[in-house]
């Protein structure tokens, strides 16, 4: 009986030869990452143990969150996490500046690499699925404990595989993939399970069309999101990852606890209704029109240098309609630069757009974009609960950057189609 | 360990943000966290919940985000054990990682009700609801999740263990 990604990775870090779905097993970690929320509560535990970190250069730091801070309880929450860096010489620590949002840098900076095992305390920290490493999200105790044993417990999951077929057409994005997966299976529909992306379709998935996917596991209940390594994932990891590093491959008679199939050709633009990442629709399905007043793009979703090039050619000689504000945060500083030298920037701000320093401030209702009752949200981060970006009556709906910039020239939820 | 309570019923899909919004997490205070609890789905909760109250959702409690400070509110609150359908995954993790008991009992949960009695045994899963009559079982822990669960939480398991 063969093993999934996820067993092998898992299998590796707890010295066993194999390992199956059900079994708890004790791993070393590779990376452990926290934010600014979530790392001071780390801290505190980290320091109730009374050890040394385990090693400075296996701990990133990302104060992305309420960053630059909103206030002093925010700046107090900053210093918490930059007196820690200092003190013990964390090697990933990200000063404002540096900062990004923690999941586009650390693909980005080559932290993260194929085959190695992640823990964050940040649940998107699934992201790094694209690149073919078992990485997962945490609270601040097991992170804490982390930093201080390298080590973390795992319930090795089953694995949902994730066949894909068919090829992306233009227009779609690795947005609308996964919206329409968790449109099919719920937001529970991966609960305690990781998924496992597989077929001929993966090859027609850029990285940052699977960095989206795997971003979004969670969403769905997942513990992971991964995608085997190609040659799409060793190019994107070639001048990155700096540590040689062991990539992983599904056995042929690995054993899955359910098959769901995709045929990618056949996507269309997709919205996710509030208040649920699981409340899909297609966009050409909304039989009335919905006004909405804001938009952002960006987020460790959707931050991305191509995200913002689709943004950017949607925007191109267009304007935000008039009663709409749009905003649009690349997700780090290389993003931002080469966004800027290629003309994006321009674009967003000659279309009205407000462009922001790398942050996670508005996805999650922390500190810009935050809306008040009644208002209306396109969005291209992972997130439509309740009162997420702002008043509990305020309303989110998700997409991808196509329709994102779309929905922000019309005023109302659109594809880029309808632009023209 | 046998505890009883009062339920304070919640539905489907209980995500952190609502356990504990986001604008309230520039502090980790418990207290002050548990000022906030619930606060975007129910006003009353943080002014009237009692010591001993049971929180009850339905599935897939606690989805969302890997915030710890949402399991710290609701057991700053003075709740001491969650019960549900189901729990998101990093949500139950943390609940056994800061010592709050959380009991996964599937469908029987539409069997509870706003205010309903209850005696939850955490050791052994039993449910007893004293205004229906009706008597469940939950899951019981896993093997060593068990042990943390008994120590009171990871810190106090890695300190035992040394």
């Amino acid at each position: 009986m063969g093993m999934t990604m996820s067993e092998k990775i898992l299998a590796k870090h707890a010295g066993l030869e194999r390992v199956e779905a059900g079994q708890l097993v004790t791993c070393k970690l590779d990376m452990v990452l926290a934010n600014d929320i979530t790392a001071p509560p780390s801290i505190k535990i980290f320091e109730s143990i009374g050890r040394p970190v385990f090693d400075n250069e296996k701990i990133a730091l990302v104060p992305d969150h309420f960053q630059p801070a909103k206030d002093i309880k925010s700046a107090e929450l900053a210093k918490i996490v930059r007196d820690f860096a200092v003190k013990h010489k964390i090697v990933h620590y990200f000063e404002q500046g540096r900062v990004g949002i923690e999941h586009v840098i650390l693909p980005e900076q080559g932290i993260v690499a194929p085959g190695m095992l992640t823990i964050g305390a940040d649940s998107h920290t699934c992201t790094y699925g694209a690149v073919n490493g078992f990485a997962t999200g945490v609270g601040s105790t097991d992170l804490g404990a982390a930093m201080a044993t390298g080590e973390a417990w795992f319930k090795v999951p089953q694995a949902i595989k994730v066949e894909l077929t068919g090829s992306k057409p233009a227009g779609i994005s690795g947005k609308d993939v996964i919206l329409t997966l968790i449109g099919q299976i719920g937001v529970d529909g991966a609960l305690y399970k990781s998924l496992e992306f597989a077929g001929e379709g993966v090859k027609s998935l850029t990285m940052t069309d699977r960095l989206t996917i795997s971003n979004m596991a969670i969403e769905a209940g997942g513990k992971a999101g991964i995608f085997p390594y190609d040659e799409i994932t060793a190019e994107y990891v070639k001048e990155r990852v700096k540590k040689p590093f062991e990539p992983v491959a599904a056995d042929d008679d690995a054993v899955y606890c359910q098959v769901v199939k995709i045929d990618l050709s056949t996507l269309k633009p997709v919205v996710a209704f509030p208040h649920l990442p699981g409340n899909t629709k297609r966009v050409e399905d909304i039989k009335e029109p919905i006004a909405i007043q804001q938009v952002i793009i960006g987020s460790c979703t959707n931050g991305r240098l191509e995200d913002l090039q689709i943004a950017a050619e949607v925007f191109k000689g267009h304007k935000v309609a008039d009663g709409v504000r749009c905003i649009v945060i690349p997700g780090s500083p290389a993003v931002y630069k080469e966004a800027m030298k290629r003309g994006y920037i321009d674009t967003f701000i000659d279309a009205d757009c407000a462009v922001s320093t790398p942050t996670c401030g508005p996805c999650l209702g922390g500190y810009m974009g935050i809306m008040a009752a009644g208002e209306k949200c396109v969005s291209t981060t992972n997130r439509n609960f309740r009162g997420r970006m702002g008043h509990v009556d305020s309303e989110v709906y998700l997409a991808g950057p196509h329709v994102a910039a779309a929905s922000a020239i019309l005023g109302r939820i659109a594809t880029a189609e309808e632009v023209q | 360990m046998k505890l009883e309570g009062k339920v304070w019923r919640y539905g489907d899909n209980i995500d952190t943000d609502v356990i504990i919004p986001a604008r309230y997490l520039n502090t980790f205070d418990p207290k002050e966290l548990a000022s906030h609890c619930m606060v975007d789905i129910d006003e009353s909760f943080a002014g009237n919940v009692q010591e001993g109250d049971i929180m009850v959702g339905g599935r897939n409690f606690g989805c969302g985000s890997s915030r710890e400070h949402a399991p710290v509110a609701i057991k700053a609150s003075g709740i001491p054990v969650v019960i549900a359908a189901s729990f998101a995954r990093i949500f139950y993790r943390n609940g056994i990682n800061i010592g709050l008991p959380l009991l996964e009992i599937g469908d029987d949960v539409e069997k509870i009700h706003a205010d309903d009695k209850l005696q939850v045994d955490v050791t052994t899963g039993e449910i007893k609801n004293f205004t229906t009559g009706d008597v469940f079982h939950a899951h019981p822990l896993p093997g060593f999740v068990q042990e943390i669960a008994e120590a009171g939480g990871l810190i106090e398991y890695i300190k035992k263990k040394g």
